[in-house]
Order: C-alpha cells, then structure tokens, then sequence
C-alpha cells in the first residue's frame, strides 16, 4: 500500500531529517509475460499504463525503458500547456488533456505544480492578426477560452515586452488564453509512475527493446536487453525513436526525427508571470519558479539522433528574444540542450492501431507533445484497451496519411513548428 | 554544427545549407495508375533512420545547388558527399 503525501506525511518525514520516505515506485525484474507492454516510460507512455490500470482494469503491465523514466523529451521540453488549436480534432484532443491537468496534483496525490498562469501568442504582421483572429473564435466555437489582445493589451498583460513600432517585428496585437499555463514536467512523470505501480504496474528501467516478435500479423512479444518479454499487446511511446521500433516491426512512419533546443538562464527575481510565444520570430519564454527563463528554439531542418542542435538556431531565438525584451540583455544563459522530436507531415499525433494485430503506436508529437500527457495516455490507453480509437483520437490515426484527411497544423497552431 | 564539403564551393559552415530530406525517392513512373497506399508510401513514409541515411542537401546561402550527401544521424559524421544524378556510393 502506498502511503498518502500530506502535510501530516511531510511533518513525520521532516523529524527523522526526510531519511524515511517509502521508495515511489519498485525496481522489478521482468516477468515473463504481461497482458500489454508499453515502450516508452515518458509521461506519455507512464500516463497510459496508469488509465490502462485505473480505468481499463489492466493491471499485468510492464512500461520498458532503455534510460530512466522521464529522461527523454519529458525532462527537455518548456513545460508549455495549452489547448489553442485550430482545427476541430486538435482543439478536441487537447482540451481533453487541459481538462485532465487540472485536477491533476489531487488525482495523482502528486504536486505537478500545474500553474494557469496564461499563454499568450503574439502578432508581429498583418497576417498573423488575420490568423489569430480566426484561431481565436475557432476556439471560441469550440468551447476553448481565447481572447484578442490589442498592443495595449498586450504592454499591459505584460510590461516587459517591447511594444514600440520601430522594432524590426513590432508587436501588433496578441492572443491569451488564461487556462493554459505551465507544469513541472518531471514531477508530470513520478507522478504517473508513482500512481501505476500502486496498481500493480511493473515499471522497468534501463531495459531497451531490441526486436518486436510477430507470428504472421500479431504481436507475440517483444525482445529486450533483459530478455523475451510475452504479450499480446505493444504500445509503443517512443518519440524520437518511434521509427526505429517501427523498423523492428517492419513498419513505415510518416516521420522524421529532428533536435529541438531549449536553454535556460541563470535565476532571477519574478519578471515574468505569464508563458509568452511568438509564431513569427520563433521565441518564446517563460519563468520557472527557479526564477530561471526558460527559453524555447526552433528545431534543426535535418534528421538527427544526436540530442544536440545547431548553434545559428539557438542565436536566432536569442537575436527574437532580445528585440522583444531589451531587460533581458545581460541575462546570462546556463544551459541549454537538445531533444529529439518526431514530426509528422501535418504536425499532428499518430494515436494509432496499425496494420499489426496488438501493435499500437502514439507518436508524431513534434514539438508539443507535453502539453498533452494526461489526454494522450489517456486516449491510448482507451485504444489499446478496446482495439479501437476513443472518438477524440478517431482522427489521429495512420491510415490519415492514405485517405489524405490529414488534420493540418502546420502554421495554423499558435507556434511554428 | 557541423561543417560541410559542397561538391562545387569546398568546405563551408553548415548553417549556409538547407537539408532537403531523404534521397533517392523516385518519382512514380506511371502516376495515374497509383493507389492510395502507394501514394501515401512516396508522398509522406520515410526511413527516417538512426545511423547510415542518404540526404539530400542545397547550398542554399551559396552556389545554390543540390546534392547528396551521406550521413550517419547518430552521430552526425559526414561519409560521403556526391553530385546530383551520380550513383551512390556503395560503403
């Protein structure tokens, strides 16, 4: 049984010096066979083995990682959440994990320290005015809250950007939307993990899959470096590495892996409260409540594994982030790393059966695929569960890319991707 | 970043070149006999693979010309380079 986190737990905890806390999570070695195994133990892939368990009453699950949990794109993303999309099955899709969010902390008995402290977009031409102001009352008739910002608006919602029109990109109005905010992305992970071992979930780190095993066109089970696991059922949650998985299945994927940047600067007292994004100069910034800015670049335009980008595009954003806030000008940037993001034709997620018998991918996130942690694990789960989509990932699934309903994000989300 | 040897200008940094995907993907030779699946194959599935891929790059802040270019993308470490039309090199 796992003990309840409380201000009782934390007083106990606190006199014998925190040295007592119960393990969040257990280090199993693997059983020879479970009822499904879920690659990946990102927030995604942790996420669906918890709804797998809590709601679906599929408690013999394994979640195999090849490093620890959370170290992939979970622990490398700028924690951005939000629901402003455009089309009907995106603003569907993430408004579902809005939802979830925020009741989170007190489902989980974990502080994910979901803060809605807003997301605003910003305009820098009169293209992006038309384009926001469409975004803006799609997602209004989707029952999404959004509002329109004048430049005013914007100075007053946040003082420190540079609103002056003599700037090379001026800012000529914006879009907020209050619910959305920010979390801690780790926390987002322990949380999930800590919830499904409760229910049984075996979670094994430092275990990487080798080779998916097929008899004709079903899943028998999957190879790894701590042997032959049985199971009828894969779902594969590997971001940047689901085409590698996919190859072990002999499968194709619409997609190609790529390095994202982000950095963050060296802590300082509270100067920004809210999540700022700007589409056409590509920057974007918020505060962490380290007081660090975390700062988000662009991806690199090749294919690579490396983890790590190119130096001109972390010099661009810096170059947009200056112009639009001349305060930061002698912050100096601590660290800054890659991760490596799977992107898809239309810059929308795969949450999918495929044309292999107990085979299930979610994959495809791009760029922003934190924000949708609860709602994907969520949605998959229900796929794997019932061997058919829930009807808010109906429209993400793999035969898009043969029909050609593709659910076209590119540039019509609120950020470049 | 790394640095790049285009077969017409010599060695330059890579952020003057634009990477143009994977190469090698031939155009259907008979496009109104294609189905949907083998339209989706060419138009949007890639090997998208970790270690040895063949690329196709453009010298797009220089001569502005295409070609190929053989890359290990786990590592990032250029193998081979050669023009447009050549056949590519088989280790």
């Amino acid at each position: 049984m796992r003990n309840k986190y409380s201000v009782f737990s934390l007083i106990k905890n606190a006199l014998s010096y925190h040295e007592n806390w119960q393990r969040a999570w257990k280090d199993p070695t693997p059983k020879k066979e479970y009822d499904a195994v879920i690659v990946g133990g990102g927030g995604h892939g942790l996420a669906t083995a918890y709804y797998l368990a809590k709601k679906h009453n599929i408690n013999n699950i394994a979640v195999v990682e090849k490093g620890w949990i959370g170290g992939g794109n979970t622990g490398r993303n700028t924690t951005i959440i939000r629901s402003n999309y455009l089309w009907d099955a995106s603003a569907g899709l993430y408004d579902h994990a809005l939802k979830i969010w925020e009741s989170l902390s007190q489902e989980l008995n974990y502080n994910v320290m979901f803060s809605q402290r807003g997301v605003m977009n910003l305009a820098h031409n009169l293209q992006d005015v038309r384009d926001l102001k469409r975004r803006t009352h799609a997602n209004r008739l989707n029952g999404i809250d959004a509002v329109y910002l004048s430049t005013e608006e914007v100075k007053k919602f946040c003082p420190i950007i540079n609103t002056s029109p003599d700037i090379r990109y001026p800012v000529l109005g914006g879009t907020l939307q209050r619910r959305a905010g920010t979390a801690r992305h780790d926390a987002v992970a322990w949380g999930y993990a800590r919830g499904a071992d409760a229910m049984g979930v075996d979670i094994i780190q430092n275990c990487e899959v080798k080779g998916i095993k097929r008899n004709g066109d079903s899943v028998e089970g999957i190879e790894t470096t701590k042997g032959f696991i049985k199971t009828k059922k894969v779902g594969v949650v590997a971001a940047g590495h689901s085409s590698v998985i996919a190859n072990m299945a002999g499968l194709r994927l619409p997609l190609e892996s790529k390095p994202l940047q982000a950095l963050v600067s060296e802590p300082v007292k509270p100067i920004i409260d809210t999540v700022v994004m700007s589409n056409a100069v590509h920057a974007y910034v918020s505060q962490s409540d380290k007081g660090e800015l975390v700062i988000g670049a662009g991806t690199d335009d090749y294919v690579s594994y490396t983890q790590k980008g190119s130096h001109q595009i972390v010099e661009g954003t810096l170059n947009a982030i200056l112009e639009l806030y001349p305060i930061f000008s002698r912050m100096r940037m601590l660290r800054q790393w890659g991760g490596i993001v799977d992107i898809c034709p239309d810059a929308s997620p795969i949450l999918s059966k495929t044309s292999i018998k107990g085979l299930y991918f979610n994959c495809g996130w791009g760029t922003g695929g934190f924000k949708a942690t609860p709602g994907s694990g969520d949605l998959f789960a229900h796929t794997i569960a019932n061997d058919e989509p829930h009807k808010l990932n109906a429209a993400f699934n793999l035969n898009r890319f043969v029909s050609g309903d593709l659910v076209d994000e590119h540039g019509a989300a609120a950020v470049a991707h | 970043m790394f640095l790049i040897n285009c077969p017409y200008c010599g060695e330059r940094d890579q952020q003057e070149f634009k990477a143009g995907g994977e190469a090698h993907i031939e155009r259907p030779k008979q496009p109104t006999e294609l189905s949907d699946d083998e339209w989706a194959e060419y138009l949007f599935m890639r090997k998208n693979i970790k270690g040895v891929q063949f690329e196709r790059w453009n010298h797009a802040h220089g001569c502005r010309k295409w070609f190929n270019m053989v890359r290990d993308t786990s590592n990032d470490e250029i193998k081979a380079i050669y023009k447009m039309g050549e056949k590519p090199p088989t280790q």
